[in-house]
């Protein structure tokens, strides 16, 4: 966070320091993430809230240092459990990777392999992390299973990918990525796939074994509602930059930055039906050419001639919270 | 959102089912597939009648007899009769699987290997060692495969260990072809990278998810190209670069009763008989071990 304004109450467990990711190829250059910070305190569940091709999920990439290495261009320092994570020696990185930091993914369809078992495939993981046999990897992979609450584990075990509903197979793949004992747990939009009653199962399931695991996890979406049913602290997203960060409850009572209003009012909450939901005018900016000045800026109602000529600093209007935006005072918001 | 949770709470458990492999639920599926069953049959018997041809053979294949030549079927205990020379027609025939399936499995096999290597080698590595692997392959494929194997073939000289050579080298793209194109897809799957953030390395990455996912599709495609190396091989002795007379191979034998077609067709059309339901035999079994294999149908 800018400054390190919240109280640390723990040393944090995940440090972010002005994370520049960009995609080069031969003819343009796409500036996917730029200049992001951000920590996590063990046991803290931090949400990054954004649209498609905010940055988010790369930015969640780049802490596993996951993004394709020809082409990727990564600055900063990301350090993850006082290690740096760019510095990483590649045998250090697969230590790190599924054990440390383990990530769930989007797609519980394309994210497990189709011709292996899912006891197989977590016995997989298991044994590589932990040196063991098979037969005891697979009685933890069944261990697994029960955590993640599947029923009747013991044959699921048994069971291809293919043969198991989206629901379950994103339990498996939770149980997968809690095979080794991680502190940090990395969520990639585990619920969007998944039908809502689904998914809110599996919230409160993430949630649950979050606070027992003691795991810190940076759960990135773009949906507030899951954001507000599991965050302790929410950064929004815009054009590779958090516009505004801070805890749960404040963002959601009182959103500072023009684009946290915005999809606030864009989102269904009980409203009258018979009104059009406010959306936000206009689309998110170009990576490969972002303005000078707020990317925000030409959608913005409030936008005014500092907001184009350079990107606002970070500000802190209350303990615990940051909006990138000149325009804080101004109370109304069309 | 609503508050309300509804777990699935584990039932009394069921016993768990005994662990059944991979291959166990492969050859599951295919007790149900009589068709498969029966070719699978057809093939293993044509096999065993190759392993076991001098303790089943009737006759010696190549023992010779002025007046008995191309009688006709059932000639004096000569079930299929006999050939140009007086020849028992089933002795040969039985010998002659020998050659037969050798050169079409043989070539087959080193292909799968050479060619299956070199295509998840391609698959996987970077554009630059792709390019050079896929581009000399296609140099291969600037030939049609008969004229490559008659070309090699008749380079070398004949004989069935230059047919197999010819044969090898003919498979050989057409296998890396099918490797490289099956890792390309999976290696940009998700479980790939799901794999790579649970800190699998390279090599456990080719190991477990590319193999096992390339591996289905290149066996597949290796028997379906058993019957075309049976038929190739079969071609080059016909035409007198694969293993020389009086060897018994059923292109051979085919190429020499060819003269006699009009004195007992019958006869002269068993060798190619033979071809055909090998060749049909192993097509049809592939079929089957291909929806077989398939875990998600």
């Amino acid at each position: 966070m800018d400054g390190g304004f919240v109280p640390t109450l723990a040393p944090a467990l995940v440090e972010v320091e002005d994370l520049t990711v960009r995609f080069v190829t031969r003819d343009s250059t796409a500036h996917a993430v730029n200049g992001v910070t951000f920590s996590v305190r063990p046991g803290e569940v931090l949400c990054i809230l954004g649209e498609s091709g905010s940055g988010k999920s790369v930015t969640l990439r780049a802490l596993m240092r996951l993004l394709p290495p020809g082409k990727t261009r990564i600055s900063g320092t990301i350090k993850v459990d006082g290690q740096d994570v760019l510095a990483l020696s590649p045998a250090e990185l697969r230590r790190l990777r599924g054990g440390l930091v383990s990530m769930i993914f989007q797609e519980p369809m394309t994210a497990l392999d189709p011709v292996y078992t899912i006891g197989d495939q977590i016995a997989e993981t298991v044994m590589r992390h932990k040196g063991v046999s098979k037969t005891v990897a697979l009685a933890r992979a069944l261990e697994l299973l029960e955590l993640v609450k599947v029923p009747s584990a013991a044959s699921r075990l048994n069971n291809y990918p293919h043969e198991l509903s989206g629901g379950l197979r994103q339990r498996a793949m939770i149980a997968m990525a809690l095979s080794c004992g991680p502190r940090l747990l990395l969520a990639d939009e585990p619920t969007t796939a998944l039908d809502a009653t689904v998914q809110i199962q599996v919230l409160i399931l993430l949630r649950k074994l979050q606070k027992e695991m003691g795991m810190g996890t940076i759960f990135v979406t773009h949906d507030l509602g899951v954001a507000s049913e599991i965050a302790d602290r929410i950064a929004v997203m815009y054009a590779g930059r958090v516009v505004e960060e801070g805890p749960v409850a404040d963002i959601l009572a009182n959103p500072l930055h023009p684009y946290t209003r915005g999809l606030m009012a864009s989102t269904v909450h009980g409203q009258d039906r018979s009104r059009d939901i406010d959306a936000i005018p206009g689309s998110p900016p170009d990576l490969r050419q972002l303005p000078p000045g707020c990317a925000f800026a030409p959608r913005c109602s409030l936008a005014a001639g500092e907001c184009l000529s350079a990107v606002p600093e970070p500000r802190f209007p209350a303990p615990g919270r940051m909006a990138r935006c000149v325009r804080l005072g101004v109370p109304a918001f069309a | 959102m609503p508050n309300t949770m509804i777990l699935p709470t584990a039932m009394i458990e069921p016993a768990a089912p005994k662990q059944r492999g991979y291959w166990g639920s492969v050859g599951n599926r295919l007790r149900y597939d009589p068709v498969t069953v029966f070719f699978g049959l057809v093939v293993l018997a044509i096999i065993l009648a190759a392993i076991f041809a001098p303790l089943l053979a009737p006759f010696d294949p190549y023992k010779e007899s002025i007046i008995g030549r191309l009688k006709p079927l059932g000639w004096k205990g000569h079930w299929l009769g006999t050939d140009e020379l007086g020849r028992d027609i089933l002795s040969r025939l039985i010998h002659g699987g020998r050659v037969s399936l050798l050169m079409g499995v043989v070539p087959v096999a080193i292909a799968t290997v050479v060619g299956g290597t070199l295509g998840v080698v391609g698959g996987f590595g970077g554009r630059k060692v792709n390019t050079a692997i896929m581009r000399t392959m296609d140099v291969f494929y600037a030939f049609p495969s008969v004229l490559l194997a008659v070309a090699i073939s008749g380079a070398m000289g004949g004989g069935a260990m230059n047919g197999m050579i010819a044969l090898s080298m003919v498979f050989t793209p057409a296998m890396c072809r099918v490797a490289e194109t099956a890792t390309a897809q999976v290696k940009n799957l998700d479980f790939v990278e799901a794999a790579r953030a649970t800190g699998a390395g390279t090599l456990t990455i080719l190991r477990y998810h590319i193999l096992g996912n390339v591996l289905g599709p290149v066996f597949i495609y290796a028997s379906s190209l058993v019957s075309v190396g049976i038929l190739l091989a079969s071609g080059l002795s016909f035409l007198g670069l694969g293993v020389k007379p009086p060897t018994a191979d059923w292109g051979l034998m085919l190429s020499t009763l060819r003269q006699s077609i009009y004195v007992n067709p019958v006869v002269c059309a068993l060798p190619g008989v033979a071809i055909l339901i090998t060749s049909v035999s192993f097509n049809l079994l592939s079929d089957g071990i291909r929806s077989a294999m398939d875990v998600r149908m």
